[in-house]
């Protein structure tokens, strides 16, 4: 398990130690952050159940409150505590009443 | 995002950058380590085990699927290719790290090793150092990375039940970072179009894909897009 993994890590880095980076490499550099964090926050999103309650609102709520407190402060901590402890409030509050 | 002093004798204030930059993972990590830990443990592995896995194979996804497989004796060549399959997406992390991780050698095989999607989320967001500070704030964001990750399945190991239910829903920090991180990019970047790619190719492999391969197939067809919407440019 270690080896694969380190194999899936290690790939790229000697596939491409003596080209320098290209124009395509360059255009993926800029472009596959953007793209994979986007990804990983609908891959966070896999386990909600959409289609019975609570309809996976504490999770739009939630992400709301950081889109929303960023977009505001810029300050990515504030931003993150208030998205979960809004959070962990809501399941907390509202799941168990 | 504050950038770290750049004089290359200050290792301190890297570090303190470093550190605040890595509190949300931490959030994350150490709750799913002490999930992670104190599940092996409940599986009858002595507590050595998970914390040696964490310190080796640092992948959560993964070795959360190893208990699966651990229970049900699975064969070596199943565990083999599930976690090739699941973890191939670092394959693309790195494609877009090569640059930035170019001219760094020391460290370097460690970051390589060292890189889970939250540590790569962390570097390619952040504004890259100068080159003297890059190396140890590199460094210093996977290293506490790791070791909170190995601190959270150690206390799992140790302790497990008592502390899991308060810190139910803490690990949605984790999906926090990664929004923040997201609006981040998009200040970055000024282009709406790896978003676009993204929601439409996520969506729809959330929707058809087994969960386990999700992000491999939506990160390996969010790149095929991206590739072929180049031209357009």
């Amino acid at each position: 398990m270690a080896i694969i993994i380190l194999l899936t890590r290690i790939l790229p880095f000697l596939f491409f130690r003596k080209k320098h980076p290209s124009g395509v490499l360059n255009y993926l550099e800029r472009n596959i952050p953007p793209l994979i964090m986007l990804l990983l926050v609908l891959y966070c999103l896999k386990d909600v159940r959409w289609t019975s309650a609570p309809y996976g609102l504490f999770e739009f709520g939630a992400i709301a409150v950081v889109i929303i407190v960023h977009l505001w402060k810029s300050n990515a901590l504030l931003s993150i505590m208030s998205g979960t402890t809004a959070y962990m409030f809501m399941i907390k509050v509202l799941v168990s009443t | 995002m504050k950038e770290p002093g750049d004089k290359a004798s200050d290792s301190l204030p890297i570090l303190k950058a470093a550190f605040q930059k890595t509190i949300p993972v931490m959030f994350g990590y150490i709750p799913l380590g002490i999930a992670f830990g104190f599940l092996l443990a409940q599986a009858g592995y002595f507590w050595l085990y998970a914390v040696l896995m964490s310190v080796v194979i640092y992948s959560g996804a993964t070795q959360f699927l190893a208990i699966g497989l651990f229970i049900n004796h699975a064969a070596l060549i199943e565990i083999a290719v599930t976690t090739l399959l699941l973890n191939l997406r670092h394959s693309f992390f790195g494609l877009s790290l090569i640059r930035k991780f170019s001219g760094i050698s020391s460290v370097k095989p460690y970051l390589i090793f060292a890189l889970t999607d939250e540590t790569y989320a962390l570097l390619t967001a952040m504004d890259e150092p100068s080159q003297q500070s890059k190396t140890r704030s590199y460094f210093f964001i996977s290293l506490l990375n790791h070791s909170y990750w190995v601190t959270g399945t150690l206390i799992g190991a140790l302790l497990g039940k008592t502390l899991k239910t308060d810190l139910k829903g803490m690990e949605f920090a984790l999906t926090a970072l990664f929004v923040v991180l997201a609006i981040e990019q998009y200040r970055k970047i000024q282009s709406l179009r790896p978003f676009i790619i993204g929601a439409i190719v996520g969506i729809v492999c959330l929707v058809f894909v087994a969960s386990q391969y999700v992000l491999l197939v939506s990160i390996l067809s969010g790149t095929i897009m991206l590739l072929l919407l180049r031209k357009k440019e």
